[in-house]
């Protein structure tokens, strides 16, 4: 077995465990209502950290991805409720919108060979002050196509409701999983987290692949943004802030190196469940207090930390064992 | 050496004075002072006391990032250490201990932080993390959700005080920055913090010891939060785990950054930091004062970073060499064509 | 004539580090590239790769002038290059390296049993059979070697150059990766092999050449050179200044200071004894790699050592790290500057204080009038040449910044320094400078040990030379004993030698 796999199984057995626990508590929460509300519940926080994870397996890091998901609801709603459009050439035009951000954002990152974290705080603050630009109150969607798209469901057996945006999200994370291990693009973003010069060496375009993966993060962003839209039903320049960093937490539990190049887009998904699971757990014990989630995620985040960092010395010694 | 002192912070101090002339060319009133019940009063004054949680954190965080490092848990750790204040006061320890306790919690956090950097090996942007997510929880774990508010005047003064016609805070700030400048560069801690940002091995092989200066920086950074969490929970008189010092961990950075110090650790600036706070409160008023709407504020933000980001530049700066060079050589050839 | 340059030259900003090289590689031979370090084999290479441009000279290809701008490039044309460490990403598995760039897709997507297959044929050609779905770094180094090479001739195809392969593989892989490398010669690839094996070298090359100080010494058939004549031409003679063909003075049998018995440390250096008399400059001989630095690091404690242990006269010491070193009176000037000796953006004055400020605590600073006396005494002292002592050391010339960081242990007052390749990057004057200065401090009652390449440096200073060779430490010399023949005759002694 590849030591890269054992954070994956290890966030794999973590949300199983977790699952057992609470089914011996509750048993009710066996039920596809839970599931599907755990995937409507947080299919943006999925999309975005598919993007994620590959800017972090790249072995970088995108803070403004929060201020973009409320810029994209805002810019919508300001888009629906200003002009006649219709919402889907305003979703195009913000999805090229957002890509094209963060296409820049990389292309700054190259460039300047400045940290992609500084770069990509000056993206958030931007992307953020546009949406309050745009409109400082919440800005209520009325649309009828906007109707339509929330109440497109799929009645599960148990009367759980699969929807549109859950689905979204799932059909998100496999075309991640297609960019990231089928693709050129995805062996390069792995290549350039495993070393920056031996990639080069090896004949990755930097800068392009940067530019790339930066894009497809805005890209992820801007879909995020849509079905958070559809999911609160306005848009509002207050909203998601600190998503990013949501994000950054579930690829971390979903198994993937924050030095990059180590990780899988699958990971993530179980991230993100896991998470989602234990405010679940939270709103059916009734007496644990909402506080006890962000406490549970960050001894999750030290767990795996310390696990990658103890993996990366075990493998250390045992080569320099062999050699020696 | 007060020469090269001044010459170093010369940039950050037009750049205010720039700002401050742009102000007043909207809101002409922007530098009166009046005299109002013993105390100062005006729009100037009022930058004085709101720069104090950013300026108070910007002393620590130049610091961490002059050893080539990052706190981004200093947010979550105000409002941790306002939380332990607020308890305290309200559950009747007095003030003395409540702020022992609120310090000895931010000294804790740093410990934590200084622990994994230096100690595990952690990157400081990924140890830092962990408190930034968790912190916040362990807030409103002591405050249990609500807004802890408390009476007590004299722990109010710490955030509203007005001491000698100045607001407390304003002199907070002030006096911290003036005494770590000063134990910085009298002792030889500056220097050492400096070559352990620039080169950890060199240093460590010299006999320098990173591990316990890593510790005790990220230790001063924990200080500054919790007095910045004290100034912020004092001044509202209540702890709000939710809101204290939420996102003052990008503003401190920031204020560091257009201090003109260099994220990639080594020579720093205390005075340019503080003063680098001081122009973000300034625009933040400024903007307010002028009319426009404070949406702007933002974005002028986001564009500050990136135009200092683009200063800073290892690239553009090793480009702008290289023109220089061509430039002369080019001249040299010149002069020697037409002897 | 596969690979043929003429007057190759690349010039760095103060130092020329390839001067009028000529160098040919036929098809079908295995070329051994030697010299010591900053003879110009890297810069040789990186020429060629398309890592450095050349200032002057030609580079012809089966004829035809290339003139590679990056490693893509020269692959493109037909130079792969293995290096020791770089080469391949250890994250990815051993197929996705094999074929990166150039994955056999379906519908544009990559074909992961294609691609697998395809690997395992590459493979195949080399003898190895291993799971190419398993990540390249959870196998052993020569393993990633071979995988390295049959990447870069799949890519390239005319010329290799192996740089460094061995330097950490056992007896058995070695031979692993020559049969490997012997099939390659035989199809006709051109094949540039930098190793400081000598042993090595003769099991496997057809020709030599030997560079020195950016120039070109000597290209020969392999069989006809002998060791003795090979670590000539590398060691060389290179000290112009006629004092310092002096021996050093006699300084009679010194009082025992230090006593190292038995320190080692698995895989890096096999247990060693070693006496330091007060007053005495040791020697450390041997070839790049021998374990010379190594042997250093562990007297430090910048490496612990797992056996052994440390004495002097009031008796044991520890040795945990550089600190407790420092403690015991220890100094080490190392020889990368640039990474271990300074910090660049702190001025002269500071680096010349920094290892006396660690030692006195942050508490007790130095003031600033003794700061500048002991700055300028030394500057004085060291003829340290420079516009002003607050002036960032990485400005300095590479001989002033070693002079600033001897001047920094010096500072210190140690009573044991060890200093590793200290002239090396030098210009010739402060050559002879650093070499006097040597002189004058053991005078004064200072124990040194010295680290060279260069022979006629340890024998203008050393009143004892211990010889590495393959990590041990295989003879001591004193007195008339100590002569350029001796040494390098005991690092060309082969019995015992692995490999």
């Amino acid at each position: 077995m590849n030591t890269r796999t054992l954070p994956l199984f290890v966030t794999i057995g973590i949300f199983l465990a977790g699952c057992l626990i609470c089914w011996v508590q509750f048993p009710n929460m066996a039920s596809t209502r839970v599931l599907g509300n755990l995937l409507t519940d947080n299919a943006y926080l999925g999309i975005v950290a598919v993007g994620m994870t590959l800017v972090i397996l790249s072995g970088g890091i995108d803070l403004s991805v929060g201020s973009v998901i409320a810029f994209s609801g805002v810019f919508i709603a300001v888009m629906l409720r200003d002009t006649g459009l219709h919402p889907l050439p305003v979703f195009a035009l913000l999805l090229g919108l957002t890509t094209a951000y963060g296409a820049c954002m990389g292309w700054l990152i190259d460039r300047l060979a400045m940290p992609a974290f500084i770069v990509t705080l000056a993206g958030m603050f931007l992307a953020r002050g546009a949406a309050y630009l745009l409109s400082i109150d919440s800005v209520p969607i009325a649309h009828p196509f906007y109707q339509t798209l929330q109440n497109a469901y799929w009645l599960m057996p148990g009367k759980g409701r699969l929807t549109l945006i859950g689905v979204l999200m799932l059909l998100t994370f496999v075309l991640g999983m297609i960019v990231a291990h089928r693709t050129r693009f995805g062996t390069s973003v792995y290549a350039l987290g495993g070393g920056e010069q031996t990639a080069r060496l090896m004949g990755v375009r930097q800068g392009r692949t940067t530019v790339l993966v930066y894009a497809f993060s805005g890209l992820m962003a801007g879909l995020s943004g849509i079905v958070f839209s559809i999911y609160t039903g306005s848009g509002y320049s207050l909203a998601t802030v600190g998503t990013e960093l949501t994000a950054i937490a579930a690829v971390v539990i979903g198994g993937t190196l924050l030095s990059g190049g180590a990780g899988y887009v699958f990971g993530t998904l179980v991230g993100v469940l896991t998470m989602g699971l234990i405010q679940t757990y939270i709103v059916f014990d009734g007496t644990l207090s909402s506080w006890w989630t962000k406490i549970v995620i960050g001894l999750l985040l030290l767990v795996f930390i310390l696990l990658q960092k103890g993996l990366l010395h075990l493998s250390e010694t045992r080569l320099a064992a062999r050699d020696a | 050496m007060t020469g090269t002192a001044l010459k170093r912070i010369a940039p950050q101090l037009l750049a205010l004075a720039a700002l401050v002339g742009l102000v007043s060319l909207f809101y002409p009133g922007f530098l009166s002072v009046s005299v109002n019940d013993g105390r100062l009063v005006g729009p100037a004054i009022d930058v004085l006391k709101r720069s104090a949680p950013v300026a108070i954190l910007a002393v620590g965080m130049t610091l961490v990032i002059a050893t080539r490092g990052i706190d981004l848990s200093v947010g979550a750790t105000m409002a941790i250490c306002g939380a332990v204040a607020a308890y305290a006061v309200s559950a009747g320890t007095g003030l003395p201990v409540a702020l022992a306790l609120a310090i000895g919690a931010g000294l804790l956090a740093g410990l934590w932080n200084g622990v994994l950097v230096a100690l595990v090996g952690v990157q400081p942007f990924v140890a830092t993390l962990i408190l930034m997510t968790a912190g916040r929880g362990i807030a409103q774990l002591i405050t249990e959700g609500r807004i802890l508010t408390f009476t007590d005047p004299a722990f109010a003064f710490v955030g509203s005080g007005t001491l000698w016609g100045l607001p407390f805070p304003a002199w907070l700030w002030l006096a911290l920055a003036v005494l770590t400048a000063l134990v910085m560069r009298r002792t030889a801690l500056g220097m050492l913090v400096e070559s352990i940002g620039i080169n950890r091995r060199a240093s460590a092989l010299a006999g320098v010891n990173a591990v316990v200066l890593l510790i005790a920086v990220y230790m001063a950074m924990g200080f500054c939060a919790a007095l910045a969490g004290l100034v912020v929970t004092a001044d509202i008189r209540g702890a709000d785990a939710n809101n204290a010092g939420l996102w003052l961990e990008l503003d401190a950075i920031l204020a560091v950054v257009i201090g003109g110090n260099s994220l990639l650790g080594g020579r720093f600036s205390i005075a340019a930091s503080v003063i680098g706070a001081l122009i973000i409160q300034t625009i933040t008023i400024g903007i307010r004062l002028a009319g426009f709407p404070s949406e702007y504020n933002l974005v002028i933000k986001a564009v500050l970073v990136v135009v200092i980001l683009v200063l800073q530049s290892p690239r553009i700066a090793a480009e702008w060499r290289y023109w220089r060079d061509e430039a002369r050589r080019k001249r040299e050839a010149e002069g020697k064509g037409t002897p | 004539m596969v690979l043929s340059i003429r007057s190759l030259t690349k010039i760095f900003p103060g130092t020329r580090a390839l001067d009028g090289v000529d160098f040919d590689l036929r098809a079908g031979e295995v070329h051994a590239l030697l010299g010591e370090n900053g003879a110009g084999k890297s810069t040789l290479i990186k020429c060629l790769t398309g890592a450095y441009q050349r200032s002057a000279g030609t580079v012809r290809l089966d004829g035809a002038e290339i003139a590679p701008t990056s490693t893509v490039e020269a692959q493109d044309l037909g130079i792969g290059t293995v290096y020791q460490e770089v080469n391949l990403l250890p994250n990815l598995t051993v197929a996705q390296n094999l074929m990166f760039g150039r994955e056999p897709r379906r519908f544009g997507l990559i074909d992961h049993r294609s691609l697998r297959a395809e690997a395992r044929r590459l493979l195949a050609e080399y003898g190895l059979d291993i799971d190419v779905d398993r990540d390249l770094g959870s196998y052993s180094v020569a393993v990633r070697q071979i995988v390295a090479i049959a990447r870069a001739v799949a890519l390239s195809g005319k010329v290799l150059i192996l740089d460094e392969p061995t330097a950490s593989l056992d007896a058995r892989e070695v031979q692993m990766l020559f049969k490997v490398v012997r099939g390659l010669r035989d199809r006709g690839l051109g094949i540039i092999f930098v190793s400081h094996f000598l042993d090595q070298v003769f099991d496997l090359c057809d020709r030599v050449t030997v560079l020195r100080n950016g120039r070109h010494v000597v290209t020969t058939e392999t069989d006809a050179l002998d060791r003795m004549a090979l670590i000539e031409h590398m060691l060389g003679r290179t000290l112009r200044d006629e004092v310092l063909h002096n021996p050093p003075p006699d300084r009679g049998p010194r009082p025992e200071m230090l006593r190292f018995t038995g320190i080692g440390r698995r895989g890096v250096v096999e247990p060693f004894d070693l006496t330091i008399g007060k007053g005495e400059v040791v020697g450390l001989a041997g070839l790049l790699g021998s374990g010379r630095t190594e042997s250093a690091e562990l007297l430090f404690g910048l490496r612990p050592a797992q056996t052994g242990e440390a004495r002097d006269e009031s008796g044991k010491l520890d040795l945990p790290g550089p600190r407790a070193a420092i403690g015991h009176g220890f100094g080490f000037a190392p020889e990368d500057r640039k990474t271990d000796g300074i910090v660049a953006d702190l001025s002269l004055r500071e680096n010349i204080l920094l290892g006396l400020q660690a030692r006195r605590g942050w508490m007790r600073p130095i003031p600033r009038a003794e700061q500048n006396r002991l700055a300028d005494d030394y500057i004085r002292r060291l003829d340290i040449r420079t516009s002003g002592k607050e002036k960032p050391i990485g400005e300095l010339s590479g001989g002033n910044q070693q002079k600033a960081v001897l001047a920094r242990w010096l500072a210190m007052n140690p009573r044991f320094l060890i200093l590793d390749e200290p002239t090396r990057g030098i210009d010739v004057g402060a050559h002879a400078e650093i070499l006097h200065l040597i002189h004058d401090l053991v005078d004064q009652g200072l124990s040194i040990l010295v680290i060279s390449s260069e022979l006629d440096e340890l024998l203008a200073v050393s009143n004892r030379v211990i010889v590495l060779r393959d990590r041990r430490h295989v003879a001591e010399l004193t007195g008339a004993a100590i002569s350029g023949e001796g040494i390098m005759r005991a690092i060309a002694a082969t019995e015992g030698a692995p490999a």
